[in-house]
């Protein structure tokens, strides 16, 4: 079959284009954009943290009120604007046609929409800031009371309630689900429907794989919350009483629905990731992946028991112990499967003739991160410790032990790897070793001594200890400073990335030969030429084997890329 | 190491696109109801009360919108056939039917949204609440919740069963009519819940 590639005006093929690879382009772009902003605002309630009360750089004087707006703001758009448009939908658009091998999305239009309304959500979420009140301050989490009845943001009026910074929170994430369940749908339906002739379940690449499971835990988990966002939407605008328990309510089931969605939420964060891992580690050990049917097997156990483990984040609102036993038992379980996962990569490591090129930096020092962030978390999965150590830095040190990793150290992999692709130009990858290096050093710095902040009993909330300077003695603040000044270093080093980006854009577009497949993978996506045009392929790819032939000991080449047929 | 299989054809078996999509959001759509009437049942349980308050639902209505959502997905189910032997004529018919029963449920609906609010029953019940009936407030803030979300959901069901009549007398998507079918069955599903739990369990 013949596929011809059409002209088409600017505004078609780069604005509002039905194209999975421009839509996956939007995603990613308006995701560096977030985590710009997400950036930024770390960096002003760090600076505060480390000099409370004085006047910071390119922001002037933090409030105590602005300050909690920030850590606030900071927490959704790194996981709701960065960490999803960038691993799910970035990744999923971009990879998934390409790697089982068709033309696009099974529903283009609704692609393109679910992009659009992503666009709007982001806009009243940054739209927040500049309303009376400013943005909502009341935690990530968004728990009622504070969330309900216009507590921070108090107003009689229906319009001004809607305006306020608290209800425009609440309707960008809704607006956001919205867009995000219009891209799972689409991915799940892609998969199923347009594989490739010969592209049986067990050849199709795990990173494909993975996206379909979070896109499924994603679906199958936000319902209950989109219906309680509507209910504090209400609380705020109308004034029921849903989550106000001297009206009957309770705020207790916004936790509960707030959790069943917002705990497998990291694992939807954490499965695409993961999947850009068993991608690269096989290409730069040049081995098979180890363990192939296990691992998904494992991912599919993950899902199961992810929604099984939400209450361990309520371990203090008052659960009964015999629930939060059976929460803590089942947050150690999910530690298997993911133990499982990591081992089989460690596995495909193992003897492999490892070249240490830019991706595969990415990807090994994911799993060093992570590991210390996967076992912190096995110590606040059970609930003895948790009491102790909960809203402690002890646990933000965790989690970002865990997601930052996860989105940056996983979106970085994949840029390196793929950008060649996409572009038909190649990154530098002496810009992209140095880029490694600082971002690693300097995450560590900024975080590691703060586990022992945490654990010293320093809370997240609070933004300057004038008061409590019990807790903040010497080397605590040292720490902060040390922290402060590494986070700074770290939101510079990215610099080094995006002049790198740009720079290599900026060049002429290399020889076929070298962008079509530097890294000698089998992966179908190399088949296409770089960058694929409209469509994709020339001709659509068959299927011969799965995806993770490398090394094979009677075959000329050291890789066999699944569209190749015979040995 | 390598498998050489024969060529496996997926073409076997193969759900459509639409329906599979459909499918998926109609399973998005129950998890959304579900953690609704999850949420509802746990207050309820904890209010045995509130059995005072479905007394003021109307279950006269409530029973005449059940069998006019049942009527209706009868005409979908004969609009799908018709559309299964590409006969227009009769597909718009009974799906105008359809529409039509939509219609009647949102005309009773405001009869009865009117006659509640009349008796001061509302999102929030200022009467109740003036009288520290707090807990009973609540009962009408999940009512209206529930049967407004699933309204919309008629309206929207609706709307979409119009734009497609359209596109079907223009010659395309004949087969829509099944998804819009599979949709309407789910808002049909839906309101079988509501039903009990919002009129009869007193």
């Amino acid at each position: 079959m013949e596929l011809t590639s059409h002209q088409q005006s600017f505004w078609s093929k780069y604005i509002f284009s039905t194209d999975h690879k421009v839509i996956g382009m939007q995603y990613s772009i308006m995701g560096i954009i977030m985590a710009g902003v997400g950036g930024f605002l770390a960096y002003i309630f760090r600076y505060n943290l480390a000099y409370p009360g004085a006047s910071i750089p390119l922001f002037g004087h933090l409030s105590p009120l602005q300050y909690n707006a920030f850590v606030t703001c900071h927490g959704m758009i790194m996981v709701f604007w960065v960490g999803m448009p960038v691993l799910l939908s970035g990744l999923g658009n971009l990879l998934i046609p390409l790697m089982i091998g068709t033309d696009d999305m099974a529903f283009p239009t609704v692609n393109m929409l679910s992009f659009w309304i992503f666009f709007v959500s982001a806009l009243v979420l940054l739209a927040s800031f500049f309303v009376p009140g400013g943005a909502f301050g009341g935690g990530w989490t968004m728990y009622p009371p504070f969330s309900a009845g216009g507590y921070l943001n108090r107003s009689p009026h229906f319009f001004t309630a809607l305006f306020s910074g608290t209800s425009l929170m609440i309707l960008a994430v809704a607006l956001e689900f919205v867009a995000m369940l219009m891209g799972g749908i689409n991915f799940v339906v892609t998969t199923i429907n347009k594989r490739a002739k010969g592209m049986t379940a067990f050849r199709i690449p795990i990173l494909v794989w993975f996206l379909n499971i979070a896109s499924l835990i994603f679906m199958f988990s936000v319902g209950p919350l989109v219906a309680g966002a509507f209910m504090l939407l209400l609380d705020n605008v109308v004034g029921t009483g849903f989550y106000d328990p001297a009206r009957g309510g309770d705020p207790i089931l916004w936790e509960h629905l707030f959790w069943f969605f917002g705990h497998p939420e990291v694992y939807v964060l954490l499965l695409p990731a993961l999947g850009v891992l068993a991608e690269i580690i096989p290409v730069f050990s040049r081995k098979p992946l180890f363990a192939y049917k296990p691992i998904i097997y494992l991912a599919l156990v993950s899902a199961v028991l992810s929604v099984l483990v939400w209450a361990h984040h309520q371990f203090v609102s008052g659960i009964d112990p015999r629930m939060a036993t059976f929460f803590s038992i089942g947050t150690i379980l999910i530690s298997i499967p993911f133990a499982g996962i990591f081992l089989s990569f460690m596995a495909t490591l193992w003897g492999g003739s490892i070249s240490l090129k830019v991706p595969m930096m990415w990807a090994i020092g994911f799993i060093a991160l992570f590991l210390i962030g996967g076992l912190t978390g096995l110590y606040l999965g059970s609930n003895t410790f948790d009491i102790y150590a909960h809203d402690t830095y002890f646990v933000v040190t965790h989690f970002h032990y865990t997601l930052f990793p996860d989105v940056f150290f996983g979106f970085f992999a994949a840029v390196y790897f793929w950008f060649p692709k996409f572009t038909g130009k190649t990154l530098n990858s002496a810009l992209g070793k140095l880029h490694f290096w600082c971002t690693f050093f300097f995450f560590n710095g900024t975080w590691f001594l703060l586990f022992f902040n945490g654990l010293h009993g320093q809370h997240r909330r609070i933004n300057d200890y004038a008061d409590f300077s019990l807790v903040m003695q010497e080397p605590y603040m040292t720490f902060e400073k040390i922290s402060t000044v590494c986070a700074i270093l770290l939101i510079l080093s990215q610099f080094i990335f995006l002049y790198n980006l740009f720079t290599s854009l900026a060049k002429a577009k290399k020889p076929t030969a070298e962008v079509k497949n530097p890294w000698n993978s089998s992966t179908l996506e190399w088949v296409a030429s770089s960058p694929p045009p409209h469509g994709n392929f020339e001709k659509y790819p068959e299927v011969y084997r799965g995806a993770y032939e490398y090394s094979l000991p009677d075959s000329k080449e050291d890789f066999l890329p699944q569209s190749e047929s015979g040995l | 190491m390598s498998t050489k299989q024969p060529h496996l054809s997926l073409e076997v078996n193969k759900v459509p696109e639409g329906r599979l999509g459909v499918w998926i959001l109609i399973a998005g759509e129950l998890v959304i109801f579900g953690g609704l009437i999850a949420s509802y049942l746990l207050s309820r349980l904890r209010y045995p009360q509130w059995s005072e308050m479905t007394v003021h639902t109307s279950t006269l209505i409530g029973a005449i919108n059940t069998v006019v959502l049942l009527c209706s997905s009868y005409t979908i189910v004969r609009a799908h056939e018709a559309a299964q032997k590409l006969d227009v004529a009769k597909v718009t018919r009974w799906m105008s039917l359809t529409v039509l029963g939509g219609l009647i449920f949102l005309i009773d609906k405001s009869i009865e949204y009117t006659r509640e609010i009349s008796e001061g029953f509302t999102f929030t019940s200022p009467q109740l609440q003036h009288s520290g009936n707090y807990v009973d407030s609540l009962f009408w803030s999940y009512y209206y919740i529930m049967t407004g979300l699933h309204s919309l959901h008629v309206l929207v069901g609706m709307i979409v069963m119009i734009i497609i009549m359209v596109q079907i007398k223009k010659g395309k998507n004949l087969h829509r009519v099944e998804l819009a079918g599979m949709y309407w069955h789910m808002v049909d599903l839906i309101w079988i819940f509501l039903f009990p739990l919002l009129y009869i369990a007193k």
